[in-house]
C-alpha cells in the first residue's frame, strides 16, 4: 500500500511538470464530466426534432432559438447530441477495454504460469487473431449479430484481449521464477491467490500503459464501425454515428455536422495517446518505442 | 532458408483456415443463419426450403467442412443483392482497392522516412517537436474523418480535387490495354490524391515515429561514432551507416501497415464513393448481403496474410540472424 501511495505521488509530481500530458488529462476530465452529466448540461433534448429549425447554422438565431453548434437534418441540436454521444463513446471504449482486459489478463496469467499446452493454445489463438485486420473480424460478427451497444462492446473487447494476454504472459513468465512467488508457493498459497494477489499487482504498470493506448484505438474503431452502420442503433447518438449521418448533407456543405463530432473524437483520442506516451515513459521505460 | 519458407507457408495456411473458421462461427453467432438469407415475410415452408438448399440443416462439422471445400473451389456463394457469384463481384472491385492501398502505402513510406530522419537528426529541437506532435495528431484522427475534412476544404471550398470517383489504371493494364492504362494514369493519380492521403494519415504518422526512434537508436551506436570519427561526411554516415541499419524494424512494420491500410480503405472508400471493396462491403452490410460480406472479408484477410508471409520472408533475407535464431 505504502509503495503504491509513493508511486501515485511520484506520478503526480511528474505530471505537473509535463505540459502536454497535463493538458491531455484536463481534456479527458472535461470529457468524463460531460459523459457523466451530459443530460443536465445539454441545452436541448438530443432526440427532439424540430422542422422549423432544420440544418440551422452554428450560432444562427432561428425563431428565437440558438443552436450553438447548429442543428441537423431533423432539427436536432448538434451540441446536445455531442454531449450525449460522449457518454456512449466513452462507455463503449471503457467497457470494451474491461472485457478485453479481463479475458487477456486471465489468459496471459494462465499461459505464462502453466506454460505447456495452455500456453501453446493461447498464443496460437492470439497469433491467428493478429494475422488479419481486426476491423474485418468485427464486420463479420456485427453484420450477423446486428447493431447494439452490447454487441459492440463484446466484439471490440474480443478485439483487444490479445494485447493484454501477450504482455501479461511475458511478465508472468519472468515473475514466476522470482523469490517472492517461490515464497508464496512455499507458504502454500493457492494458485489463484498466487496469480491474482502475488503476480498481477506487479504487472499493473505496463497494463495501465497499454490500456490508455487501447482506449484511443477502441474509440477510433467504434467510430469506424458506427460510420459503417454497424455500431449502435441509429437513434442513439454517438460521435461515429453523427459522422455517418453527416455524409448525406456533406455535398450541401453543411460542414458543422461533420466537423464537431470529428473534433470531439480527435481531441479525446489525442489526449489518450499523449497520456499513454507519457505514462509509458514514466512507468515503464522498457516499453518505449514499441 | 527452404525450411523457413516451408514453415512460414504452412503457418499461413493454418491462419487462413482459422479465418474461415472464424467467419463460419460469425455466420452462426446469431443462431440459425437461414434467417439471414430469407426476406422477413418468408413463410415457414419457404424458410425450410432455403435451409435445406443452403445445407443449414446438416450437423455443424459437416457444414464447416463443406464450407471450406466450397471456398477452396472459389465458391463463396451467391450474392443476395446481385444474384451473381459473390467472388466475381469482389474480384471486380479488387483492382480499384489495390490502387488506393498502394498509393496510400507509397505516401506513408515516402514521406515517413525523410520526416523521421529529419526529426531524429534534430532531436529535441522545435523541428523534432513539431514532427512528433504532428505524428501524435495523425494517429488520433479517424481516417474517414480526415477524408470528410479534405472533401469540405480541398474539394468543395478550394475545388482543387474531385470529391469522388475513380479512373481505372490496373484494370486496363491487366487486360493488356497498355495505351489506355498509361493514358489514364495521370487522371488515376489525380483522383487518388484525396482518398490516398486520408487512408495514409495514420500509417504515415506511425511510420514517422518508428523511423525516428529507430534512427535515434542506431545513431547512438559505436559504429556510427566510428564513422563520424573517421571524418566521413554527415550524409554518408546518415544514409550508409545509420539508415541502413535502422531499416529492419521499419520493414516489419511496413508489412503490418499494409494490412492496416487495407482495413482503413474499407471505411474511407465509402466517404469518397470510391468503387472498391470497401464501398462494396459497405453496401453489402447495409443490404445484409451475407455471402458478399463474407467473400469480401475473407479475400481481404487472405491478402493480408499473404502479404505478411512475403514480408516475413523478405525480412529473413535482409537479416541473416532470423534464420540463425530459428535453427538454434
Amino acid at each position: 500500500m505504502n509503495t503504491r501511495g509513493r508511486d501515485t505521488r511520484r506520478l503526480w509530481r511528474s505530471l505537473r511538470a509535463a505540459k502536454w500530458p497535463m493538458l491531455a488529462l484536463l481534456v479527458l476530465m472535461v470529457v468524463a464530466v460531460v459523459a457523466a452529466f451530459g443530460p443536465w448540461l445539454a441545452p436541448f433534448d438530443p432526440a427532439r426534432q424540430s422542422i422549423g429549425s432544420r440544418l440551422a447554422e452554428p450560432m444562427a438565431d432561428v425563431q428565437g432559438v440558438t443552436h450553438w453548434l447548429g442543428s441537423d437534418v431533423l432539427g436536432r441540436d448538434v451540441l446536445s447530441r455531442l454531449l450525449y454521444g460522449a457518454r456512449i463513446s466513452l462507455l463503449v471504449g471503457l467497457a470494451a477495454i474491461a472485457v478485453g482486459g479481463v479475458i487477456g489478463i486471465v489468459a496471459g496469467l494462465l499461459a505464462g504460469y502453466f506454460g505447456g499446452w495452455v500456453d501453446d493454445v493461447t498464443m496460437r489463438l492470439a497469433d491467428m487473431q493478429l494475422a488479419f485486420p481486426f476491423i474485418l473480424l468485427a464486420i463479420m460478427f456485427l453484420v450477423v449479430l446486428g447493431p447494439g451497444v452490447g454487441n459492440l462492446i463484446l466484439v471490440l473487447g474480443i478485439g483487444q484481449w490479445v494485447t493484454y494476454a501477450r504482455i501479461v504472459r511475458a511478465e508472468t513468465l519472468s515473475l514466476r521464477e522470482k523469490e517472492f512467488v517461490e515464497a508464496a508457493r512455499a507458504l502454500g498459497d493457492s494458485t489463484g491467490s498466487i496469480l491474482f494477489r502475488t503476480i498481477l499487482p506487479n504487472i499493473v504498470a505496463p497494463l495501465t500503459v497499454i490500456a490508455s493506448f487501447n482506449v484511443a484505438s477502441v474509440i477510433l474503431t467504434e467510430a469506424s464501425l458506427s460510420f459503417l452502420g454497424l455500431g449502435v442503433p441509429p437513434s442513439v447518438p454517438t460521435w461515429g454515428s453523427m459522422l455517418a449521418e453527416s455524409r448525406d448533407t456533406l455535398l450541401a456543405n453543411k460542414w458543422w455536422l461533420a466537423v464537431f463530432p470529428g473534433l470531439a473524437i480527435m481531441l479525446t483520442v489525442l489526449s489518450f495517446n499523449i497520456l499513454g506516451d507519457w505514462l509509458r515513459d514514466v512507468l515503464d521505460p522498457r516499453l518505449r518505442d514499441r | 532458408m527452404g525450411v523457413l519458407v516451408a514453415h512460414r507457408l504452412l503457418q499461413s495456411v493454418v491462419v487462413v483456415l482459422g479465418v474461415t473458421l472464424i467467419s463460419f462461427i460469425a455466420l452462426h453467432a446469431g443462431g440459425d443463419p437461414t434467417y439471414l438469407f430469407v426476406s422477413e415475410r418468408a413463410t415457414a415452408e419457404e424458410i425450410a426450403l432455403v435451409r435445406q438448399a443452403l445445407g443449414f440443416d446438416r450437423p455443424l462439422p459437416v457444414q464447416y467442412l463443406s464450407f471450406v471445400a466450397d471456398l477452396a473451389r472459389g465458391d463463396f456463394g451467391t450474392s443476395l443483392s446481385y444474384r451473381q457469384p459473390a467472388i466475381d463481384i469482389v474480384l471486380g472491385a479488387f483492382p480499384a482497392t489495390i490502387e488506393l492501398a498502394v498509393f496510400a502505402f507509397v505516401i506513408a513510406i515516402a514521406l515517413a522516412i525523410p520526416l523521421g530522419v529529419v526529426a531524429a537528426l534534430n532531436r529535441g529541437t522545435a523541428v523534432d517537436g513539431s514532427i512528433t506532435i504532428l505524428g501524435l495528431l495523425g494517429q488520433s484522427i479517424p481516417n474517414f474523418w480526415m477524408g470528410i475534412m479534405m472533401i469540405l476544404f480541398f474539394g468543395l471550398h478550394l475545388r482543387w480535387f474531385p470529391i469522388s470517383g475513380h479512373v481505372p489504371f490496373l484494370l486496363p493494364l491487366l487486360n493488356g490495354d497498355l495505351a489506355t492504362a498509361f493514358g489514364n494514369l495521370p487522371r488515376t493519380i489525380y483522383f487518388l490524391v484525396m482518398p490516398g492521403v486520408a487512408v495514409a494519415t495514420y500509417s504515415l504518422a506511425r511510420n514517422t515515429r518508428l523511423v525516428r526512434s529507430s534512427m535515434l537508436e542506431v545513431l547512438g551506436q559505436d559504429y556510427v561514432r566510428t564513422a563520424r570519427a573517421k571524418g566521413l561526411a554527415e550524409h554518408v554516415v546518415v544514409v550508409h551507416h545509420a539508415l541502413r541499419n535502422a531499416w529492419l524494424p521499419v520493414v516489419t512494420m511496413i508489412g503490418l501497415e499494409f494490412g492496416f491500410l487495407l482495413g482503413g480503405v474499407v471505411v474511407t472508400e465509402t466517404v469518397f464513393s470510391y468503387p472498391g471493396i470497401g464501398r462494396l462491403l459497405f453496401n453489402a452490410i447495409n443490404q445484409r448481403d451475407i455471402p458478399l460480406v463474407q467473400a469480401g472479408v475473407i479475400l481481404l484477410a487472405a491478402n493480408f496474410i499473404l502479404l505478411n508471409t512475403v514480408v516475413d520472408l523478405v525480412y529473413a533475407r535482409l537479416d541473416p540472424r532470423v534464420t540463425l535464431a530459428r535453427r538454434r
